[in-house]
């Protein structure tokens, strides 16, 4: 069986390729490319990537109007059907944005955009995303960012906490991010927002193979289902 | 040359701020205050940024749509407030 994965790209992605290339590497499969203004996805998908990057520009905010663009709509319907999402760095913002995941990615409290490679810790290891991980299980992945500072109120926080929503938190304070949250999921735990870039760390080229582990453990879900 | 449709007819300008909800932190603001004590004004307790957007529309978008806006695209209900203000055109 071969994955069908759908990779999209807004005007100002640029980690679409990444993306692509880590998909295609860890399934054996090319995903399929969809262009922002597409109206509807290829049928039958198995997976969704939303992908880093600054689309439009980050007008308005970061991931305000890529939120908004068609393809978006179609993603949505697809989300709430239960198609694995997976959107990373400006990804998570678009998530965050069209209201698939809580909260808001503010910019990172010490101003300065970040980029390096980050420790972090898996919190919830249940997942379709992440049960090739253990919980507990310290991880290293890059980030590059400059709005990373996850926001959401403490009712939205302790609801998150209490149903094993946060998929990954800082193993330090990095960007002002609340509770050092670096990834979420949505309620159905179909949909994942994070800021640090698992496709940027699938082999040893790449200086470290930790984000391999969440491009198999969806795949192996899927295979499984 | 005709315009185009929607600013035909009478019009007004709609002022749109947005502004960061009390409690959430503007590192933005914090770095604006900082250069000001840098310059040497003294006594600026604190800085909040926010973003004012202009509208012309034409005058018969209604109160509730100019609400729409604002909640679906023009602040993010999460961190902002907005408030609308309709100026001569």
């Amino acid at each position: 069986m071969s994955f069908r994965a759908a990779v999209i790209t807004f005007p100002g992605s640029n980690c679409d390729r990444d993306m692509a290339d880590a998909l295609e590497k860890v399934s054996g499969s090319a995903p399929l490319r969809v262009w922002h203004g597409d109206a509807e996805l290829p049928e039958r998908l198995d997976f969704i990537a939303l992908p880093g990057g600054f689309s439009y520009g980050d007008y308005l905010r970061s991931g305000a109007m890529a939120a908004r663009s068609p393809v978006m709509r179609a993603v949505i319907a697809a989300a709430a059907s239960g198609v694995p999402v997976l959107g990373v760095c400006n990804g998570f913002q678009v998530l965050t944005e069209a209201g698939l995941l809580p909260g808001a990615l503010m910019r990172n409290a010490g101003i300065r955009f970040v980029c390096r490679d980050v420790a972090l810790v898996v919190e919830n290891s249940q997942s379709l995303f992440t049960a090739g991980y253990e919980k507990g299980q310290r991880i290293a992945l890059p980030v590059a960012h400059h709005d990373g500072n996850y926001f959401a109120d403490d009712a939205t926080l302790d609801r998150l906490e209490g149903e094993g929503r946060v998929a990954f938190r800082y193993a330090e304070a990095l960007n002002g991010s609340a509770r050092n949250i670096a990834g979420v999921l949505s309620e159905s735990g179909n949909v994942l927002g994070m800021m640090p870039h698992p496709e940027r760390a699938i082999e040893a080229a790449h200086g470290g193979s930790d984000g391999r582990a969440l491009f198999a453990s969806a795949i192996k879900s899927l295979v499984k289902a | 040359m005709s315009p185009p449709p929607a600013l035909k007819g009478s019009k007004m300008k709609v002022r749109v701020s947005v502004s960061l909800k009390p409690g959430v932190l503007d590192p933005q603001g914090r770095a604006i205050q900082h250069s000001l004590e840098g310059l040497g004004f003294a006594g600026v307790r604190d800085v909040r940024a926010g973003r004012l957007i202009e509208l012309d529309v034409a005058d018969d978008v209604t109160d509730a749509a100019l609400d729409d806006m604002c909640k679906q695209l023009l602040a993010n209900m999460v961190i902002e407030n907005y408030r609308i203000e309709k100026v001569a055109a």
